[in-house]
């Protein structure tokens, strides 16, 4: 198993008891993700869709590159990978 | 005789002289007049199509404007005289195909050759941006290119603040600012443009008094509306850039739409607690297509999913960083200076002091910049926001 750092931004430390980084194991951006959310279940609604899938106000980065240009969900992760968590910011309002 | 008049006769042998009809006449199969006199003098007019450069910065600055040392150069001053020296100058440069125009400019202009009043800096404006004017990357041709350019501000918070601060002492011609707001006292922690005895007034307002007292070189236009489907077209018409400095997700996406319809630049900022993002989303970009708002994130996040305003806050300086960093790309990108931010997302995170550069990739299937999408009309943008997690 690979050990992933997480970036958990700013908006969603709420459910992470706010943590800004959290080590997860696994060998793609799925499996870390689901290890994630298995840790911190609210994270989960935030994250995926009901599909399954990244909701489409959030990015997940692995090191410099979004995963909606490689493969998705499935992108293998190395040990020491950063992965981050990229949301929509508005501002103050909403 | 005196030194001077020796001087001269040595130069008549040695540089050819040329009348004003013959300068124009070598001007029009591809000769380079040069005209070496002071901005105060080129300020009455100057010869269509002359290099300007001043007798003093001559041959510091000649090769910058001409590589070639054969071509031919046509050295104009007021009477004839100063353009002796200055020719023989270029002589001694290396420079093998030179005139000195006699009669110079006075001769030009009474054998009624083509005139034309270049735009140039005022002293007041030498001064004011000599420091500008000083790097090659922004000259006074840079700085004069700033003074024409019109950029809109939206919102004019914490982001716009500094940003407008800045382009306006930068001698951007031209500011938009849109805000319906009124002055709050909690807005004074981040929105530097106002003041403590400016509160319940209208932002607009307060930024224009900043701003002129600032640099009233500068033209504030003021637009205090809230941008709509209906009116954005016509606010942002006119402008070469635009600089996102809102705090709510409607605004941003209609902003993004409009600057994709109307090809124009996006300068996007956007700040939460101690974090910031930073890009600029340009799909008319001349050098590549670059991606859209829309391409990194399709859809805003529904009311419930975003946080909300209370629970948000932000570090007052926060803005005032990527503000900041807003400015300086629009400046980069109205002097074409530097490579924009163009492709790639910047996150600064305060509390870490880490700036982290992502790349963000066009999305070939964008809804509204992708190759299949057919730009019609602008949606709902308040439904689009309360409703797209259905």
């Amino acid at each position: 198993m690979n050990v992933v750092m997480v970036r958990i931004p700013t908006p969603l430390r709420r459910f992470t008891a706010g943590a800004d980084e959290v080590s997860v194991e696994g060998r793609s951006v799925g499996e870390v993700l689901q290890e994630l959310v298995a840790r911190h279940q609210d994270l989960s609604h935030h994250l995926f869709d009901t599909d399954g899938g990244i909701r489409k106000f959030i990015n997940i980065y692995v090191n410099d590159r979004n995963v909606s240009s490689l493969d998705g969900l499935d992108t293998a992760v190395d040990n020491g990978t950063v992965l981050t968590i990229v949301p929509a910011v508005a501002g103050g309002r909403r | 005789m005196s030194g001077h008049l020796r001087r001269l006769q040595e130069l008549r042998a040695l540089v050819p002289e040329v009348s004003a009809k013959q300068a124009f006449a070598a001007q029009q199969e591809g000769g380079l007049l040069v005209d070496v006199r002071e901005p105060e003098e080129v300020a009455g007019g100057s010869p269509v199509g002359a290099a300007r450069v001043v007798r003093g910065y001559l041959e510091l600055e000649i090769e910058k404007l001409e590589s070639d040392f054969d071509r031919r150069l046509l050295v104009m001053c007021a009477g004839g005289t100063r353009s002796l020296y200055a020719a023989r100058g270029l002589q001694e440069l290396g420079y093998s195909d030179v005139h000195s125009v006699s009669g110079g400019f006075g001769a030009w202009r009474q054998t009624g050759l083509p005139i034309e009043v270049p735009q140039v800096l005022t002293a007041h404006q030498r001064e004011r941006y000599g420091r500008h004017v000083t790097m090659p990357e922004v000259g006074e041709e840079g700085q004069l290119k700033l003074l024409n350019s019109r950029v809109l501000v939206v919102g004019a918070g914490g982001l716009g603040s500094p940003a407008a601060f800045y382009l306006a002492a930068a001698g951007v011609g031209t500011l938009g600012i849109v805000d319906d707001d009124l002055v709050d006292r909690s807005n004074l922690q981040r929105q530097i443009l106002h003041t403590d005895d400016r509160v319940g007034t209208p932002k607009v307002d307060s930024a224009r008094l900043t701003l002129a007292a600032l640099n009233p070189d500068v033209r504030v236009v003021s637009h205090p509306v809230r941008l709509t489907k209906d009116n954005v077209e016509e606010i942002f018409s006119g402008y070469d850039l635009v600089l996102d400095g809102t705090d709510n997700f409607p605004t941003r996406y209609l902003i993004n739409d409009a600057c994709v319809k109307l090809r124009l630049p996006n300068v996007h900022g956007a700040i939460y607690r101690f974090e910031g993002q930073l890009s600029v989303f340009w799909p008319a970009w001349p050098e590549h297509p670059g991606p859209c708002y829309r391409c990194l994130f399709p859809e805003p996040p529904p009311a419930e999913l975003a946080p909300s305003c209370a629970e948000a806050g932000v570090l007052g300086i926060l803005p005032g960083v990527i503000g900041t960093l807003q400015a300086v790309e629009a400046i980069k990108i109205l002097l074409g200076a530097g490579r924009p931010l163009v492709d790639r997302l910047i996150l600064y995170d305060a509390l870490k002091q880490r700036f982290t550069e992502l790349k963000v990739e066009r999305n070939p299937d964008c809804a509204w910049c992708g190759e299949g999408a057919q730009i019609t009309e602008y949606p709902d943008y308040e439904q689009l926001c309360a409703t797209a997690l259905a």
